[in-house]
């Protein structure tokens, strides 16, 4: 990392301030052994009981660690990714139900699809807060930020109320008494109902980058491509959308990466058909009680998610060191 | 900007915050019917308010949640300022990296992981010491998850900072925790305050680690809601939505108010 380009900051180790000597090391040590024990560790320990074997016990499984004689002895039991892997490569029995298969194919595609609903609904929202009065983006943005201030479960309990599919939810009771349907649609309990509810909880993260992208967007390069003779759409295409790509990024990866492991929204809105990951290693830890197999799906999807979370690392990083 | 792109884009804005706000006026009004059902209006009643007022165990749930909230949110402003200290003044060191992947991992990582592995911590056979589930967990899981998000608020705060000041107590015999406690907290108190209150916010409401880390003493707000909505759904839950929306609306508006003057008085003293 850059150090800012203050005249103070140049000077080689100037002096210090909070840190010097032994302070700097006490100051370190707190957040370091911090989120070493409590971050680090527990990660690893999923790992561990991901490479353990299931028991009837508390906790119901056994390290791999466990020797007999008390001498240290390691022993992996891969038989959760053993059969992670023949249900999702379909090696199991014939027409067993593909549970695992179908929680990660819905919530790569669920968090796909919000991520592309949130970008298409967001820019152009992010786009004209930025172009706002500077007297009243301030006020703009805060109207963004004031739903997410509120309770998250409760903004789920609000979906289904709306997408209620008997005749008293509340979209029913619209298209009912506008004669638009005669049966009341079913709006709950479906994928659909998932990815409103994703769109809904998650469109303040992607609006948020791309304001704070947009608004520092530099004007006279718009003026310039219109007096080079650039019509408007040329000019956003040209100018605007390849500057704001950093945001584009940070939002999209904000959305993607809590979509693919939620849990409430599939739990409240998608019913009993939509099976997600974050369900299944709800389910395996909970009621299943398996949870080599909770922590092998676990492992599963923060590998799938590294590439994701690099880009945005990446790109918060450049964030902060660009113009 | 033309005038059809003008309209076009407040038209745009304004379709945004309806979706974003009837939702939240839809609840709003259905607290106030005087039927069961939690979507048909059977005309004005305050009974759903009163049995807000008349239910202990969601105080109790309540109670708890502030608890937790205010112990979190103090514990990771402690950390994250600590964290932020360590980003922005320590240079590269080895391992420097890691530590800034290691601060705000927590923030982007799906929070069933992050439950699944304190859980795996807290309940671990050979680290007796820790107590297994329960408030304690909660607590530690709440502070790891938003000392991140402080650290991002106090960092930006301190590299904007002019380390001038410093220097010239320091260069008059301040002793460094002096100067740190005089002159750098409250430059960035507004960050620290911000990070609080987020940090406040983001333990009130989380229901994954929570629920993941609860015992049956430990049943946050969020725990009970959650409960409660697979329980069948009462226009008591839109009493308690309603009552959450003004609290928060109040409190936003005013903390934003207090920052921003904050802020002002501050930039023009330091001038």
């Amino acid at each position: 990392m850059k150090a800012p380009a203050t005249p103070a900051a140049a000077r080689p180790d100037a002096a210090s301030g909070p840190g010097s000597g032994s302070g700097r090391l006490w100051v370190g040590l707190l957040p370091w052994l911090w989120m070493l024990s409590f971050f680090v560790l527990p990660f690893a320990l999923i790992v561990n009981v991901s490479l353990s074997t299931p028991e009837l016990a508390v906790p119901p499984y056994v390290s791999p660690f466990a020797g007999e004689s008390g001498a240290p002895a390691f022993h992996p039991d891969p038989s959760a990714y053993r059969r992670l892997g023949d249900e999702l490569l379909a090696r199991g029995a014939a027409g067993a139900e593909r549970q695992y298969l179908a929680a990660f194919a819905n919530s790569l595609l669920l968090a796909s699809l919000a991520t592309l609903c949130c970008l298409l609904i967001g820019y152009p929202f992010a786009y004209h807060i930025a172009r706002a009065r500077a007297s009243a983006r301030n006020t703009l943005l805060m109207l963004v930020m004031l739903p997410f201030w509120t309770s998250f479960l409760l903004r789920v309990y609000a979906w289904m109320g709306l997408l209620d599919s008997s005749e008293v939810g509340l979209i029913n009771q619209l298209l009912l008494a506008l004669g638009v349907v005669a049966e009341p649609l079913p709006l709950l309990y479906n994928g659909g109902a998932v990815l409103v509810g994703m769109v809904y909880s998650y469109l303040p993260f992607m609006v948020l980058p791309l304001y704070a992208n947009l608004v520092k967007l530099d004007l006279r390069l718009l003026e310039a491509a219109r007096d080079l003779g650039a019509r408007p759409s040329i000019a956003f295409l040209r100018v605007t959308l390849p500057l704001s790509r950093r945001g584009i990024v940070a939002g999209s990866m904000l959305v993607f990466i809590p979509a693919v492991g939620e849990f409430v929204i599939p739990d409240l809105l998608g019913g009993g058909g939509v099976l997600t990951i974050g369900r299944r290693i709800w389910d395996d830890f909970g009621p299943n009680q398996d949870w080599p197999m909770a922590a092998a799906v676990a492992v599963l999807m923060v590998l799938m998610l590294i590439a994701p979370i690099m880009l945005l690392h990446r790109h918060g990083r450049a964030r902060e060191d660009g113009p | 900007m033309n005038g059809l792109r003008g309209w076009g884009g407040r038209a745009w804005l304004l379709g945004v915050y309806a979706f974003l706000y009837v939702p939240i006026l839809c609840l709003v009004v259905f607290s106030f019917t005087a039927g069961e059902i939690t979507t048909q209006f059977d005309g004005f009643s305050l009974r759903w308010y009163a049995a807000l007022a008349h239910d202990a165990e969601l105080h109790r749930a309540v109670l708890l949640s502030l608890r937790i909230g205010a112990l979190a949110a103090s514990a990771a402003v402690v950390l994250g300022a600590a964290a932020a200290v360590v980003l922005v003044r320590f240079g590269a060191y080895f391992g420097s990296r890691f530590f800034a992947g290691m601060m705000t991992a927590p923030m982007v990582m799906p929070e069933v992981v992050v439950g699944l592995s304190l859980v795996l911590l807290f309940t671990h056979p050979a680290l007796p010491l820790l107590s297994g589930r329960g408030v304690l967990a909660i607590w530690v899981a709440h502070a790891t998850l938003c000392a991140g998000d402080v650290a991002v608020l106090v960092a930006s705060r301190l590299r904007e900072m002019d380390r001038a000041l410093e220097e010239a107590a320091l260069d008059l015999g301040c002793p460094p925790l002096k100067v740190f406690f005089v002159i750098t907290v409250p430059v960035i108190a507004p960050a620290l305050i911000a990070g609080w209150l987020l940090a406040f916010t983001l333990s009130m409401d989380d229901f994954v680690l929570a629920a993941m880390l609860s015992d049956p003493g430990s049943t946050t707000l969020p725990v009970l809601v959650f409960a409660r909505l697979h329980h069948g759904l009462k226009p008591e839950i839109n009493a308690l939505a309603t009552v959450i929306v003004v609290v928060v609306s109040v409190a936003v508006l005013a903390a934003n108010r207090l920052l921003l003057s904050a802020q002002r008085r501050g930039a023009l003293r330091l001038r």
